[in-house]
């Protein structure tokens, strides 16, 4: 579980994040959702440590990550995996280099054991023919693919998406959304998801957290996510003229 | 104002990168890979260059070397001077500076915005660290090989200018060579190159790592590596060379 408490962050003058609380659940998938830039990129950056708030916590099961040293916040690394929305592959290794980059840094396996776990990773997202392509040898959905198998790789207990299916067709954003869902749930992950995609929000939204101007302006499940009646999200959901026609009238 | 802000933030970056590497023998790797990049993959343009600027040099001595009063050994010695004091150790360098000085600034900037450096960082692994260090000892290491290279090549080719073109005698030429000849020259020459080494690989990996936005702004940065690698390595030759020499 990650708890958000208080956090605020400001850039030049300007408040981001204003007043941040927010509770991220185990085994679910937490989405945050939002306008672009309504703060939702800046509070992921926090979360993972990218950006220090400017005051406020983030406590990752009860340890206080804002205020632990260096080699604490090492330890609390290595229990995170993050897709990024370009997916941030290393351009010059191959996809089982990839994959075996955080278990050659972190973990105490010997050379086998680490190419066993790289290869359970790669087959466990489907890519078992990629192994030794490099990454701008392979489509986007693959990248994103190869990116959950590294991000996988150190079994994290925390996961973070930045726009996973961004770039992608919906067919292939359908896929990855369903091989997030399921590693979370097979590994019980503290999964934290930052989208605009409605019908990610509306298939996988175990929680969802809608930030508007800096602000969490609703919280709820993909059950209420349609029906809520918060304008400002109703104004988000029903954006673009084909949600428009299909909206419930009241 | 803005100078001290990036010459405290380069220091800072600097303190980041000469930590102890997480892994060794990835670290080693890592050096050794490049080392054929900066090192090893410059060679030949540095050769080729070097060869003849070394029989341009005698050619250009030659000319200027038509009264009886000068004595014929000048064209040796006056080329040996001028490679190992200036040409090899600073002109070669500052065309490092332009090779590597660009690929480095534009492969640490290329990762810095499609942020593989972001995910290095969240991973746990000290970015600057993994990153430049590599680079740094592969020039420590490289530059002088490539300096010396440098000075011999000149040396040939303007030997083989002097000879084939008639400008001076094998004998008179090698004579000059090695006339009045200071071992400690050398000493200084590699000095001067290991400093410009760690110059070049630092500044250039200091604009790759701090370069933001796209493409434009990864050759802008890349652009800024090299002049401002070149201006350190010229500033920092007439310091050492006052130190030493002066």
């Amino acid at each position: 579980m990650i708890e958000v408490r208080n956090v605020n962050k400001s850039f030049d003058g300007k408040q981001v994040l204003k007043n941040i609380n927010l509770t991220f659940e185990a085994g679910k998938q937490n989405l945050i959702i939002g306008q672009s830039g309504s703060g939702k990129t800046v509070l992921l950056k926090c979360l993972v440590g990218l950006f220090e708030p400017d005051n406020g916590r983030i406590l990752y099961n009860d340890r206080d990550f804002t205020t632990m040293d260096k080699n604490a916040k090492k330890k609390i690394r290595t229990e995170i995996g993050m897709l990024f929305q370009g997916s941030a592959l290393f351009d010059s290794m191959t996809v089982m280099d990839n994959v075996m980059f955080p278990l050659q840094m972190f973990s105490e396996m010997n050379v086998k054991e680490q190419i066993d776990r790289a290869n359970f990773c790669i087959e466990r997202v489907g890519l078992a023919d990629a192994h030794n392509k490099l990454p701008s040898e392979i489509s986007g959905g693959m990248q994103k693919r190869a990116a959950i198998a590294r991000a996988i790789s150190l079994n994290p207990k925390y996961l973070f998406c930045d726009e996973p299916n961004s770039g992608l067709d919906p067919k292939t954003g359908v896929k990855i959304d369903h091989l997030i869902e399921e590693i979370t749930q097979e590994y019980n992950i503290t999964t934290v998801i930052n989208t605009h995609d409605m019908n990610s929000v509306i298939e996988h939204g175990d929680i969802i957290n809608y930030v508007y101007e800096g602000n969490v302006w609703w919280q709820g499940t993909k059950d209420d996510f349609l029906g809520n009646d918060n304008p400002e999200l109703q104004d988000f959901i029903y954006s673009t003229e084909i949600l428009k026609r299909i909206k419930p009238k009241k | 104002m803005s100078f001290f802000y990036n010459f405290g933030k380069y220091l800072l970056l600097l303190k980041d990168t000469f930590k102890r590497p997480l892994n060794h023998r990835y670290f080693f790797r890592q050096v050794v890979t490049e080392i054929d990049a900066i090192g090893l993959n410059s060679l030949w343009i540095v050769s080729i260059i070097s060869v003849f600027i070394g029989a341009v040099l005698v050619i250009q001595t030659g000319y200027q070397m038509q009264n009886p009063l000068i004595p014929a050994y000048t064209l040796g010695y006056g080329l040996r001077e001028s490679v190992i004091l200036e040409f090899s150790p600073t002109i070669v360098s500052l065309i490092l500076a332009g090779k590597i000085g660009s690929s480095i600034a534009s492969q640490i900037g290329t990762m810095r915005v499609t942020e593989q450096i972001d995910a290095l960082d969240i991973m746990g692994v000290n970015s600057a660290n993994f990153l430049i260090l590599p680079k740094i000892i592969a020039g420590l290491l490289t530059f002088p090989f490539i300096v010396t290279i440098s000075m011999m090549v000149s040396i040939a080719g303007g030997y083989l200018a002097a000879v084939m073109w008639d400008i001076s005698t094998s004998i008179d030429f090698i004579s000059g060579l090695n006339y009045w000849f200071v071992p400690f020259e050398i000493v200084y020459a590699i000095l001067k190159a290991t400093f410009f080494s760690f110059l070049i690989t630092s500044v250039s990996a200091f604009h790759g790592y701090y370069a933001s936005g796209g493409a434009v702004d990864v050759g802008k940065s890349s652009t800024k590596a090299v002049v401002y690698s070149s201006i350190a390595l010229l500033l920092s030759n007439l310091i050492i060379t006052k130190i030493i020499l002066g």
